[in-house]
């Protein structure tokens, strides 16, 4: 068994080269759309990427750290808050929403200390609570005029036109900037420890897994990335009601994007939220039986398709397109 | 000494599972537990490897007092264990699974650190299914993998929980190689294991426990005469 020199760790793989480039090249081409699609189209696409971050934050969370929260619309809404406050205050408008989002992920690390005392199901009811809360001290506001809500009257300083692209590459800035830091994350130290946790919670523990740790990492992460959502949410819709911004609906949302899309997979979110934004577009993304239809859809992966789509992908074919993991090469096996 | 346990006391409910249990050994050493189902090895294992907290006693590793530092930084401290359920990170291959073991309980950093999971998977026989998902292996590879993950940890005192059952006698020769090879390089060992003849291949000292508490503690061969030990592990199949 002395073939040790022979045997080399890889973590690239041709395939997943041949991805990430295509990724990239596609990202350069988004950023380059508000030139030529349409008005609507350019919407539409700041609608995906923000259910892009959402999706990804999601899964961080309940993926990795086997957090499942029902309550991070707390951090979506606190965040769109956080934007008109500070543009109220005078700051310039698309600074402030990645300072608002910045914001709420300081306040989410003692929010954290509470929330990670407490164990799954409670921890899932815990946070739902915390949305409650927080929807009810914005309400305290004067600023927000109560369920009447106010708006992001800064943005009418902006054309149209230019608020729009400002607002879409904002957006795409955000979703990918996460995005590919997430993904340098699960490269790292990081990515063992979540992937540990949410495999086997004792048994990370058991090789030395900073459990708590990671899990907070993981926490305020999620916190940052549904804050800096919920601001591009505000400023793509410009108003604010309190009662849309802290709904149930975007855990729902989160939900039916990450488990459609394969839990605890990097792939799995962004096609569980492209599948999300495809179906919104052709149903409408009204009434009941739109709801209905999410949820049971969801309910239907979770029960028989566990991995979603892309963990089934992966598992029964064995490719990983943006690798995380760690691939031992020997001469011999190839 | 190298971890010592003093006074252990544990109960599940009204059961007394671990009765004023003391437990030490020392550097170099490698010592065997046995005892019929339920005596509580694994509940004792637990609490030295600071998975569970006993509601009374003190732990110590190398003379300090670790008993309020939870199974991770434990792990950090250089005390690896197995599982006797065996716990793999199902969603990570073999080899994946030793590098999380190598980067957190092992603190290596990078290279170093895959050449000692290669050396691990090497001493367990595990290099071809280094790169297969945890979740197809088998019962026997999910033991191996047991025990090459808390070798990665590069511990000082490695905890083992019945990695032995199953076996063929091949099998088992092969594991008591690697255990041996294992002591050489310097790991002290506590086994707990239900087949004795594998035991006693490794094991210079013999501990028994019955009902929460060690019933005899020293020299393999005189523990298995001991006529208590007989009784307690034998009483179940003979009466
Ligand atoms: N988490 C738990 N809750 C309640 N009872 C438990 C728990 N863990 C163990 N027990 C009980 O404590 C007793 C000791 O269990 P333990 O697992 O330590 O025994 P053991 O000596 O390892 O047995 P075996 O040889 O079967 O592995 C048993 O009666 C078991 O049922
Ligand atoms: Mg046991």
């Amino acid at each position: 068994m002395s073939m040790n020199n022979t045997v080399a760790v890889q973590r690239w793989t041709r395939l997943s080269i041949a991805s990430i480039s295509l990724v990239v090249l596609f990202q350069l081409v988004l950023a380059f759309a508000p030139l030529f699609l349409s008005a609507n189209a350019v919407d539409r696409l700041t609608t995906l990427f923000i259910y892009g971050i959402l999706a990804l934050m999601w899964n961080a969370l309940a993926g990795y750290g086997g957090l499942v929260s029902i309550g991070h619309q707390a951090f979506f809404g606190l965040g769109a808050y956080g934007a008109i406050r500070l543009a109220d205050a005078g700051m310039s408008v698309y600074p402030a929403l990645f300072v608002a989002a910045a914001l709420v992920a300081a306040l989410s690390l003692p929010i954290s200390v509470v929330m990670l005392r407490l164990r799954e199901s409670e921890f899932a009811v815990g946070m739902w609570v915390l949305a409650a809360l927080a929807h009810l001290l914005v309400n305290l506001d004067p600023l927000i005029q109560g369920e009447t809500g106010t708006s992001l009257i800064a943005l009418n300083a902006y054309a149209p036109d230019v608020r729009r692209a400002y607002t879409y590459w904002t957006a795409l800035f955000a979703m990918v900037g996460l995005a590919w830091w997430v993904f340098w994350l699960l490269r790292g130290r990081l990515g063992t420890a979540a992937q540990s946790i949410r495999d086997n919670e004792e048994a990370a523990a058991s090789v030395g897994v900073r459990v708590l740790s990671a899990k907070r990492t993981l926490f305020v992460l999620s916190a940052l990335g549904c804050a800096v959502a919920g601001a591009l949410w505000v400023a793509t819709t410009i108003s604010f009601q309190p009662k849309t911004y802290f709904s149930v609906q975007w855990s729902a949302f989160m939900l039916f994007m990450v488990l459609v899309g394969g839990i605890g997979t990097f792939e799995g979110p962004i096609i569980g939220a492209v599948l999300f934004f495809a179906v919104e577009t052709a149903f409408g993304a009204t009434g009941v039986w739109y709801m209905i239809g999410l949820g049971g859809t969801a309910l239907v992966f979770a029960l028989l398709i566990p991995k979603g789509i892309w963990g089934t992908i992966e598992s029964r074919f064995g490719i990983r397109l943006l690798p995380v993991g760690y691939f031992l090469k020997s001469d011999r096996s190839t | 000494m190298l971890l010592s346990a003093s006074g252990i006391h544990h109960r599940f409910g009204s059961l007394v599972v671990l009765n004023k249990v003391d437990f030490s050994v020392s550097s170099g050493e490698a010592v065997g537990i046995v005892g019929p189902n339920g005596a509580g090895k694994t509940t004792l294992l637990n609490v030295l490897a600071g998975a569970l907290r006993p509601l009374a006693g003190e732990v110590r590793f190398r003379d300090a007092a670790i008993t309020g530092l939870d199974a991770a930084e434990r792990c950090r401290l250089g005390i690896g264990r197995s599982h006797q359920i065996p716990r793999p990170f199902l969603g990570m291959t073999v080899f994946e699974n030793l590098i999380t073991a190598a980067m957190h309980g092992g603190r290596f950093l990078a290279e170093e650190g895959h050449q000692r999971c290669i050396d691990s998977l090497q001493l367990t026989g595990m290099m071809q299914v280094a790169n297969r998902r945890a979740d197809t292996l088998g019962l026997l590879d999910r033991k191996r993998l047991e025990l090459a993950r808390a070798l990665a940890t590069d511990p000082a005192l490695l905890l083992l929980d019945e990695i032995g059952g199953g076996l063929t006698d091949g099998e088992a020769a092969e594991l008591v190689g690697i255990i041996l090879e294992i002591r050489r390089r310097g790991i002290t060992i506590v086994w707990i294991e239900h087949i004795v003849h594998i035991l006693v291949q490794v094991v210079g000292r013999l501990i028994c426990m019955d009902a929460g508490q060690v019933i005899a503690d020293g020299d393999p061969k005189t523990v298995l005469g001991d006529k208590e030990v007989i009784d307690a592990y034998l009483g179940g199949v003979a009466a």
